[in-house]
């Protein structure tokens, strides 16, 4: 891969970075409150989610149409193309509005053996 | 890490199921190229071109063709069924990301650790740290140009691994031989499940 040399040092379009700062998409915020969320767990939109669409901001509204079924964090950073601290920030807001509930990921490696077995088979099939 | 007790536990059951999986490594070793090589997702890329700055941090010998570096983590996703899925975090190799990695190592299955053979000391982070937090993991020594120069017994050695940590040659590029690499890693963890190692003993003088 190459990049792009920018000639006398300036620097144009995406390779000047987001227009829009992080801390702007989240109202300021800089971290989530309560506790820490992992990558894999899972957030889902609660069912009253849909009438509160006009009054989210458009990364928030996205989000909860996103996670109508559940939807791992890393998903949905990965999805909306923002950093992890972002949406920890704003699932978090969304989660203290009773707009979304967090369900732990539980991973199965080192309790349920028939799980691993199965990941091992669908593995050998990729 | 503390966990608070979410609120909905009552329908969890219906929740899909995920396992995580960690591709660690030296710079430059293959763990883009790996996590691109097996998943349904492209990889999320927040590469960061190599400034003469970074030059100073990141030894570039042996990778001289690279011009820029993994700054966050390759993300990639394998849907075993519907409701079984595999997620791959490519964890950034160099030294100033450490601080990530207690959060992506948090709850995995396992990891790989790709090793370059030009710069095996460069996985030496790595295997410490997953020796030292009890996670199973395997070392692939990923074979650019498929030549294998070292006969993986000697890099065994060389890492000074126990002897029952799998190390395995691999070309990452090929989509089989990723595909080996995390069929070994899953069957290393339930082996490990099996028969679980002794805990490691620090001897205090």
């Amino acid at each position: 891969m190459t990049a792009v040399q920018p000639s006398g040092g300036e620097w144009f379009d995406q390779d000047a970075g987001p227009v829009v700062r992080p801390y702007a998409l989240t109202g300021g915020l800089t971290r989530p409150s309560g506790q820490r969320f992992d990558l894999l767990d899972m957030v889902r939109a609660v069912r009253q989610a849909a009438e509160h669409l006009p009054y989210l901001t458009p990364e928030q509204a996205e989000l909860l149409q996103r996670c109508r079924m559940p939807v791992p964090l890393a998903d949905l950073a990965a999805d909306l193309d923002l950093p992890v601290g972002v949406i920890r920030i704003l699932v978090s807001d969304l989660r203290e509005r009773g707009l979304v509930t967090i369900h732990r990921a539980s991973p199965p490696g080192f309790t349920d053996l028939k799980i691993l077995q199965e990941v091992v088979d669908g593995l050998r099939r990729l | 890490m503390v966990y608070g007790v979410y609120e909905d536990e009552a329908t969890a059951a219906d929740m899909p199921i995920t396992i995580k999986i960690l591709v660690a490594g030296g710079f430059g070793a293959g763990k883009t190229t790996l996590v691109g090589s097996v998943s349904e997702i492209r990889p999320l890329r927040t590469e960061e071109t190599l400034s003469d700055r970074s030059e100073q941090v990141d030894s570039l010998y042996g990778v001289e063709q690279k011009s820029t570096t993994t700054v966050a983590m390759d993300f990639g996703r394998i849907t075993i069924r519907g409701d079984l899925v595999v997620y791959l975090f490519g964890t950034p190799g160099q030294r100033r990301f450490w601080f990530m990695w207690d959060d992506l190592a948090c709850g995995a299955l396992g990891a790989v650790v790709m090793a370059d053979e030009r710069r095996l000391a460069d996985c030496f982070p790595s295997v410490d740290y997953f020796e030292d937090n009890g996670i199973p993991f395997i070392v692939a020594v990923n074979c650019f140009d498929g030549t294998q120069r070292h006969s993986l017994e000697s890099i065994t050695q060389a890492l000074n691994l126990a002897a029952r940590v799998p190390v395995i040659a691999c070309d990452a590029r090929s989509r089989d031989s990723c595909r080996n690499v995390l069929v070994t890693l899953a069957e290393h963890a339930i082996a490990r499940h099996r028969d679980p190692p002794a805990p490691r003993v620090h001897l205090v003088s």
